[in-house]
């Protein structure tokens, strides 16, 4: 019997979250949502303000979606600029949830991870539920716990990288260093073996964007993703066998009627 | 047969043609002081039917090859066709592209030398689509303003709202693009932001893309040295607004393109709101004797003289057209 996947508190079904950004249309994002069975969504807010109500067309679409939104302060370079996109997340969604990301520069979209846990302290002490957008680094994620987080989100590899799991070594020290956190797996993954893989590790969840969205077929590979997300939790929940260097015949040998 | 048509952007204009030259009586609503300057106006003007696949549906390659046999028949189209590049490191971004298009054949150095003599030793490799055309939206809708009002009997009502024309018509065709939301709820905006540059540095005989994980950009050549650089695709409903990051983005872009663009003059800078249904398709909807064309949103020179012909041919004939006609 597996455990509930709860974040924050609240409880869901689906490990899979996936990001709202760079579909085609909003129609094929809707589609991919559905064939994903994910209750849990991404939103950008920074890319699209510029004013206090100059997304909502966009938002609203999200909103009919029928599905918990997780905004995001994708884009954001310091803590300010995280912080004000926090608040106005929390102003026009209605949820205390802010994917935080803290981004060092615009080519290698890595997180600048000492102003991502000044402003994951910030924003808890301000009654957000913070999910962090960081690295595999032990330390860092210490910090982040320190400073009020009670879940991580490690990447797997660059942000649009599709490369899949970089460092597994380092994911798998960090999922035994944390085993009561819940811990999903965010950014570089590209094709659904990558989520298997790190369900098997052992992680919560996962969220995608442009693997799914810059698919040749979104809809298709949506699926393909909930199928291995459920496929590697299995794995991991069924404790998988320990690899050997030898063969292991599956039945007896001996006293066998033709050799 | 009477028709009242709203809005003289880049649909108004073609459904005008298309029913003045099957002998339909038109007039011309159009809330701005002369055609084409809503949306229309800041226009690439690619005719990319295959380029387009990237990301939109195969009807846009259906619409855009009727749409481009428009355009050559009846205005001046620079029939160069697409080049479309990518600095090397984002290479998986142009085999993606490769892989989500046809019509096009892979070009090494020495061809883009050929084709673009300002970009050799800049790309390595590019995609060439052959078959694709571009044109200067603002000549193009002045000409077909120009021979709707005096070639073909077509009125123009300028600085006038739809409700202000009160003469008994047979039908409305309603082309107001975003304004049409009133009646349309499900239209929704996906703002722009362009720029034109000038410099006579570089040459360029056709439009070139160049992709970019993040900040994907076209530039299209146009007379006198100018070139238009676009566009930000952005879910924002406030059409006046540029901003300082989108004009980096788009300069950065062109600057990356080739060095020349960062001494260009900066002609001129633009925004406007596309109206778009949820599947980024256009569409022809009916309600009670109003055909609306709506929802061509980057489609526009691309989609619009399709969707006008199929307009133009329910209105005389009843011909219905799925393929448009789908409520959603």
């Amino acid at each position: 019997m597996d455990k509930a996947f709860t974040l924050y508190g609240k409880t869901f079904q689906s490990r899979l979250m996936l990001g709202t950004a760079q579909y085609p249309s909003p129609d094929v994002l809707a589609r991919s949502i559905r064939a994903s069975k994910c209750e849990i969504v991404t939103v950008s807010l920074r890319r699209e303000a510029g004013g206090s109500r100059a997304g909502e067309d966009f938002w609203q679409l999200i909103k009919q979606q029928n599905v918990a939104v997780l905004p995001n302060t994708a884009g954001c370079h310091s803590v300010k600029e995280a912080v004000n996109t926090a608040q106005m997340a929390r102003e026009v969604f209605g949820t205390n949830w802010i994917k935080l990301e803290v981004i060092s520069d615009d080519d290698t979209l890595q997180p600048d991870v000492f102003a991502l846990v000044e402003a994951a302290g910030i924003l808890a002490r301000d009654g957000f539920e913070v999910f962090p957008y960081t690295t595999e680094d032990l330390s860092v994620a210490e910090k982040l716990l320190q400073a009020g987080c009670a879940l991580l989100m490690p990447w797997g590899a660059p942000i649009g990288s599709g490369r899949g799991l970089n460092n597994p070594y380092g994911l798998r020290t960090m999922r035994a260093r944390f085993p009561d956190v819940p811990m999903i797996i965010d950014a570089g993954l590209g094709a659904p073996s990558h989520a298997a893989l790190a369900m098997e590790l052992g992680y919560d969840g996962i969220l995608l964007n442009t693997a799914v969205a810059k698919a040749g077929d979104p809809v298709l590979m949506a699926h393909g993703f909930a199928l291995a997300i459920e496929a590697g939790r299995a794995g991991y929940l069924a404790d998988p066998i320990e690899p050997r260097d030898m063969a292991v015949p599956s039945t007896p040998v001996f006293g066998r009627a033709f050799t | 047969m009477k028709v009242r048509v709203l809005g003289a952007g880049i649909a108004g204009l073609t459904t005008a043609f298309e029913l003045a030259k099957r002998g339909i009586e038109v007039e011309v609503a159009e809330r701005r002081a002369g055609p084409a300057l809503g949306c229309s106006h800041y226009a690439g003007g690619m005719l990319a039917p295959w380029c387009e696949l990237e990301s939109a549906e195969p009807l846009i390659e259906t619409l855009g090859i009727e749409s481009m046999q428009f355009w050559r028949d009846n205005f001046d189209v620079v029939e160069h066709g697409t080049l479309v590049v990518a600095q090397p490191r984002d290479t998986p971004d142009l085999k993606r592209f490769s892989r989500r298009t046809h019509q096009f054949e892979w070009v090494d150095e020495q061809k883009i030398m050929q084709l673009e003599p300002d970009l050799s030793q800049r790309f390595n490799t590019a995609l060439f689509f052959a078959g694709e055309a571009h044109l200067d939206p603002r000549l193009v809708t002045a000409q077909l303003a120009h021979r709707l009002a005096h070639e073909m009997n077509v009125t123009f009502h300028f600085n006038t709202d739809a409700e202000a024309l009160k003469g008994a018509v047979d039908w409305m065709v309603d082309c107001r693009g975003l304004a049409a939301r009133d009646a349309l709820l499900d239209l929704r905006p996906v703002k722009g932001e362009m720029l034109l540059l000038r410099t006579a540095e570089i040459a360029l005989k056709r439009p070139v893309r160049m992709l970019h994980p993040r900040i994907p950009v076209y530039i299209v050549p146009r007379a006198d040295h100018i070139f238009m650089v676009g566009a930000t695709m952005i879910e924002n409903s406030q059409a006046s607004r540029i901003s300082a990051r989108g004009v980096t983005e788009l300069i950065n872009a062109a600057y990356a393109l080739h060095p020349a663009f960062g001494e260009a003059e900066i002609v001129e800078l633009g925004a406007d709101l596309r109206p778009a249904f949820a599947d980024h398709l256009p569409r022809l909807r009916l309600r009670g004797k109003t055909l609306f064309l709506n929802g061509l949103y980057r489609h526009g020179y691309l989609g619009a003289p399709a969707l006008a012909r199929r307009a133009a041919e329910f209105i005389q004939n009843g011909t219905v057209f799925p393929e448009v006609m789908r409520e959603n």
